[in-house]
């Protein structure tokens, strides 16, 4: 079923804050394999000049799609979640990511298309502290496959 | 917060050297519950050939991640990292063993811009299949 073209330029803000933590930083460097110590040791990431652990340049999808998560599900969008899979994914940093960085999200679904039988949907994701610095912005599509069909 | 590679010694063109990432099932499990990404098709056989895939896939960002991890090792600083961007050309399949799948990354230095930065560009290969395409870094250096 084709994505309703409504949804283009619908902005959504997350709920809450999100709390970027030593913790969390550290099991994501774990996760994606990579012993880099300025992901885990406050003194490490200090010494290399950094106020705090840094988190890898991927780590925003961790909480970047939860505003524009409920879009997704929204059932008016017609999109089946059982068929998509990642298309493109960017990440454009103001500065890094760090713990103990509270950072608010708003996303805003930018475009939808049909690429042959398949759905496109974009969302982009602008990131700022909560006293309104920007860090990043990412940009995330999605592909429905067969969606078009 | 510098990188440990000199802009100065950077040249268009340059190569950096490939280096192979493992992605076993375990990985995509820590990846799954770390990214708070539990599409099942990275998980669970079952479902995965259900929707008509050919068995469980990686998250194509457990894949960008090797990408990512690749350019900030090579630049020294994972703070250098101003700009990072895919497509997600191929899936990375992920066969149910010890071995896994592999994904090989190397790239080069694509063009050097104003204020210390070089775009990188990104090759990443599982088999025979490109999975990443339009792969590109731009990273501030020393």
């Amino acid at each position: 079923m084709a994505l309703n073209r409504d949804f283009v330029g619908r902005t959504y803000q997350a709920g809450a804050p999100y709390e970027v933590s030593r913790v969390k930083i550290k099991e994501f460097a774990a996760a994606i394999g990579d012993p880099n110590p300025i992901y885990r040791d406050r003194d490490a990431a200090r010494a290399a000049g950094h106020p705090d652990v840094v988190a890898p340049p991927t780590f925003p999808i961790v909480f970047s799609l939860q505003s524009g998560g409920e879009a997704l599900t929204d059932p008016d969008l017609g999109l089946n979640l059982a068929m998509v899979v990642h298309g493109e994914q960017r990440f454009e940093y103001t500065r890094p990511v760090y713990a103990g960085d509270e950072l608010v999200t708003t996303a805003t679904i930018t475009d939808i298309r049909t690429a042959g039988r398949n759905e496109l949907l974009t969302v982009r994701s602008d990131v700022t502290t909560v006293a309104g610095e920007p860090v990043c912005s990412t940009y995330n599509t999605i592909i429905e496959r067969g969606g078009a069909a | 917060m510098t990188a440990t590679v000199k802009y100065d010694e950077v040249e268009v063109g340059q190569e950096l050297p490939a280096v192979d990432y493992p992605v076993r099932r375990r990985d995509l499990v820590m990846y799954a519950g770390a990214s708070g990404d539990f599409n099942p098709i990275h998980w669970n056989e079952r479902f995965a050939k259900a929707v008509g895939l050919p068995d469980v896939i990686a998250h194509g960002m457990y894949t960008m991640a090797q990408g990512g991890r690749y350019v900030t090792d090579w630049a020294g600083d994972p703070a250098a990292v101003l700009d990072y961007g895919v497509r997600f050309s191929s899936m990375v399949v992920v066969p149910d063993d010890d071995q896994g799948a592999t994904v090989t990354v190397s790239g080069v230095v694509e063009e050097k811009l104003t204020d210390q930065r070089v775009v990188v560009a990104l090759t990443a290969r599982s088999g025979d299949a490109q999975v990443l395409s339009k792969a590109r870094a731009v990273v501030r250096l020393a």
